[in-house]
């Protein structure tokens, strides 16, 4: 009944997967895992992209049926047939993208699928009311339980699915990247929350990218690589680079290339630019051969700067510049032309096609070159693809898959090549690594520094500071739609970054 | 991290794979299935003059079906095409009580297509309206004006050289609306297989924002397909209304369902992205086959209409029962 770390605990697992294996047309996506949550506990699953964590979940609140293996809660076995069985048996989970209903009220969110009923078996309206307030209250939230949830901004949505997971009395909470959108301070609030869960006995299942939250807030460790467990224990035990090691099962050299930074001439230029409600007088210059970073906190205009000097959303006034010459960017085709391109943060949404094969995406912007007189020639289209994705390392059974198909680091690959393809003066890279897992993003770092010696310039939104400080060789801050502070060599410190994006003042 | 050389082939599957996966392949079937009980139900059917009649159940439809799969792949749809033809061929007939000769009947025909296509594309594109929603509007507004102009009165009086376009034979039992019917197959296949037009299409109905992001001029591609489909609606009203010889409001009612039916059972997927030429031609051979035979069987049309919902969702069902059964057995 002891276990072996060490520790005065007896306590049981409150969930155990045992064995746990899923398989997928030609592809073994858990392999004989094994998971125990504890009562009161934080355990963060941590791995790479496609390493199986969202499989696991998917398992756990019954929306895939293991293969092989048992799960047991309580020590008993059990099957989860469907998410309500899963719902059920105390299994709650918050998911990286909420699934919330934006025309619904706050409490219709939090209750819908158990609200309380009338005698009448109608929907008691007023005791629902009572108990959301009650919710939102005992989480710190501060907004009326009537309010559209359409209303509220993405942090006061998470509380939210929060108090969603606290209303059906749940034993064990599923965290799935929960800070991702996050600001700072909201993340901080998040903290607070996830230790009064604990103190209130939940079992939670905390999955993050992101080292420092995991050793801020989990008190074990579960680690997966290629579907299958590469290691568990107490994260007091653990050290960040010995997980690394566990994740990638080798050594990541987490240094920033790097780089001897011989910059051009001005290339590209804004003056001016300037948006009703999003951005106010905006104006930089970016040399040849040049990384311009752009930090702030979510909402401070960054990506809507980006998108109108790409030609998505008209500015009301401004002025863009091209090796010095004005060039009028009303649409991307415009931008296109003019050199400038925009991988964008949002991959699926806006990124790529994903219904279309790989070598139809990368030729999109191009289909110019590859075709003549306005008539396709497909030799031509495979010949571009190849050319662009193999300098990529592009991992594909084929050219002609679809984008769909591919893993998330693989789709930003393809955009990434689609880009290249059209050879631009100027590349804007809207959150490049978000969501990536540290292998890949070690080679998008790589590949940024080997465009740049090949004398491409770029723009870089980031809101990661680690990233913000390796990459870039100037940094402009932005906060509320303005241009804060523009900070390089010795002024570019974490503290300065973060000072001027939260507008702390000098102290 | 050792950067292997890591080789990716063009494609894994054959052309001849994926015709025969193909949903063109299973829609071939079907249509010689049909053509076969066809030639043994009725003695009539296997005759070159009847299989010649038989065209005219599906040319006209066919030809603003060409369009309109352009119109429903990029994520669009127009519900009034067949409310164009009855003002289309009002204002012919119209434009013959005062004297108008087949050249000009001809071109107020085009004309009044592509003004109604206009006005289906400025709502659409420049206004920012839905499509489903400006369209099932024009379509009684198109209708309504022909009902008011002409009200239970028909314009007649066509000259007989316009009969050429309705009943004229190119050549043995090859009719002119046959040869046109051939002639945009061909056109409209390579434009949506063959071109970046064609592409851009695809790209948009599968992602408007991604094509966008791409450079691609959205709404200008739509705008132009807007055009296209009211310029196919007006030749289509110059054909029916050339066969038929006479104009009345009621003219082509019900045809806009005909002609997406159409589209769908060709493989078009409804919510856009997806389908093929070829798909809609062996659709509308289809079709014209089985109402045709029908029509030998002296079945009436109400029980025909029945005979066509149960083939669309029979075809368009098939292959998920067949994947389900495979599910079902693995």
């Amino acid at each position: 009944m002891l276990d072996n770390a060490g520790t005065a605990e007896v306590a049981k697992p409150v969930v155990v997967l045992d064995g746990i294996s899923k398989i997928f047309p030609g592809v073994k996506a858990l392999s004989e895992v094994k998971l125990e949550l504890y009562a009161g506990q934080v355990t963060a699953l941590v791995g790479e992209n496609g390493a199986g964590k969202s499989t696991v979940v998917k398992v756990l609140t019954g929306i895939y049926q293991p293969d092989e293996g048992a799960i047991r809660i309580d020590g008993h076995p059990i099957s989860l047939p469907t998410a309500q069985h899963a719902s059920d048996a105390g299994i709650t989970a918050i998911h990286q993208e909420t699934v919330l209903f934006d025309e619904l009220s706050v409490a219709e969110n939090i209750f819908i699928g158990h609200a309380p009923k009338t005698r009448l078996g109608l929907i008691d309206i007023v005791q629902m009311q009572r108990k959301a307030a009650e919710l939102l209250a005992s989480i710190g939230a501060e907004f009326d339980p009537d309010v559209k949830l359409r209303d509220l901004g993405i942090a006061n949505k998470h509380l939210v699915a929060i108090a969603r997971a606290l209303s059906v009395d749940a034993r064990v909470v599923i965290m799935d990247e929960p800070t991702a959108a996050l600001s700072h301070k909201e993340i901080a609030e998040l903290y607070e929350l996830v230790e009064a869960l604990k103190a209130q006995g939940k079992a939670i299942l905390f999955i993050s990218h992101k080292f420092d939250e995991i050793f801020r807030i989990a008190d074990r460790f579960t680690v997966f690589r290629d579907g299958e467990c590469a290691g568990e224990g107490q994260i007091s035990d653990v050290t960040e680079d010995e997980l690394v090691h566990m994740m990638v099962g080798r050594a990541v050299n987490q240094i920033f290339p790097e780089r001897t930074a011989a910059l051009g001439d001005v290339v590209f230029q804004i003056a001016g630019y300037s948006h009703p409600t999003e951005f106010a007088d905006i104006g930089f210059n970016l040399k040849k051969g040049e990384i311009l970073g752009f930090y702030g906190l979510i909402g401070a205009g960054r990506s809507e700067l980006m998108q109108a000097i790409f030609g998505v959303t008209k500015p009301s006034k401004g002025v863009s510049k091209v090796d010095g010459v004005i060039k009028a960017v009303r649409s991307p085709a415009d931008a296109i032309r003019s050199g400038i391109v925009y991988v964008p943060e949002d991959r699926g949404a806006q990124g790529a096609v994903t219904g279309l094969p790989i070598f139809q995406n990368v030729t999109l912007p191009s289909l110019k070159k590859t075709s003549r007189n306005g008539f396709l020639r497909m030799a031509e289209e495979f010949a571009l693809a190849r050319k662009y994705t193999s300098r990529l390392d592009l991992r594909a059974a084929s050219l002609d898959q679809n984008v769909g198909d591919l893993s998330g680091g693989n789709q930003q690959k393809v955009v990434i090549a689609k880009w290249l393809a059209t050879q631009p003066k100027v590349i804007i890279l809207d959150e490049p690594t978000k969501g990536v897992d540290i292998g890949s993003k070690a080679a998008v770092h790589a590949f940024m520094a080997e465009l740049v010696a090949q004398g491409l310039s770029i723009i870089m939104v980031s809101s990661e500071i680690p990233e913000i400080m390796g990459m870039s060789d100037r940094v402009i801050v932005m906060r509320e739609g303005r241009m804060v502070a523009e900070l390089t060599g010795d002024t570019l410190t974490p503290q300065t970054l973060v000072r001027h994006a939260a507008g702390i003042a000098e102290s | 991290m050792n950067p292997t050389e890591r080789f990716i082939p063009d494609r894994l599957t054959t052309p001849m794979q994926r015709l025969l996966k193909s949903w063109e392949t299973l829609l071939l079937l079907v249509a010689v299935g049909i053509f076969t009980m066809n030639s043994f139900a009725s003695p009539y059917f296997l005759d070159a003059w009847n299989l010649s009649d038989a065209t005219f159940n599906f040319t006209e439809k066919a030809m603003i079906a060409f369009a309109m799969a352009l119109l429903i792949i990029s994520g669009e749809i127009d519900l009034s095409v067949a409310s164009i033809i009855a003002l289309t061929s009002t204002a012919m007939g119209a434009a013959v009580q005062y004297g108008a000769g087949t050249t000009d009947i001809v071109l107020i025909g085009l004309l009044v297509g592509l003004l109604c296509g206009a006005f289906n594309a400025v709502l659409v594109t420049i206004m920012g309206l839905p499509s489903i929603v400006v369209t099932i509007g024009t379509m009684s507004l198109f209708r309504g004006i022909s009902y008011i102009v002409l009200g239970d009165q028909a314009y007649r009086g066509y000259p007989a050289d316009f009969a050429f376009f309705g009943q004229g034979y190119v050549w043995w039992v090859f009719s002119f609306e046959i040869v046109l019917f051939v002639i945009f197959a061909i056109i409209y296949g390579v434009v949506l297989h063959k071109t970046n037009f064609g592409r851009a299409i695809y790209a948009i109905g599968n992602n408007a924002t991604a094509a966008q992001f791409s450079g691609i001029r959205v709404q200008r591609v739509k705008f132009i397909l807007f055009l296209l489909t009211g310029l196919m609606a007006g030749i289509a009203a110059i054909c029916l209304t050339s066969r038929l010889g006479s104009t009345r409001p009621s003219i082509a009612v019900g045809w806009e369902l005909e002609v997406v039916t159409m589209v769908v059972l060709g493989g078009v997927n409804i919510l856009g992205g997806s389908g093929s030429i070829p798909g809609v031609v062996i659709a509308a051979f289809v079709m014209g086959l089985v109402t045709f035979g029908l029509g030998l069987l002296n079945v009436p049309g109400i029980v025909m209409s029945i005979f066509i919902g149960l083939l669309l969702i029979g075809v368009i069902a098939l292959p998920r029962l067949l994947t389900m059964i495979a599910a079902r057995r693995a």
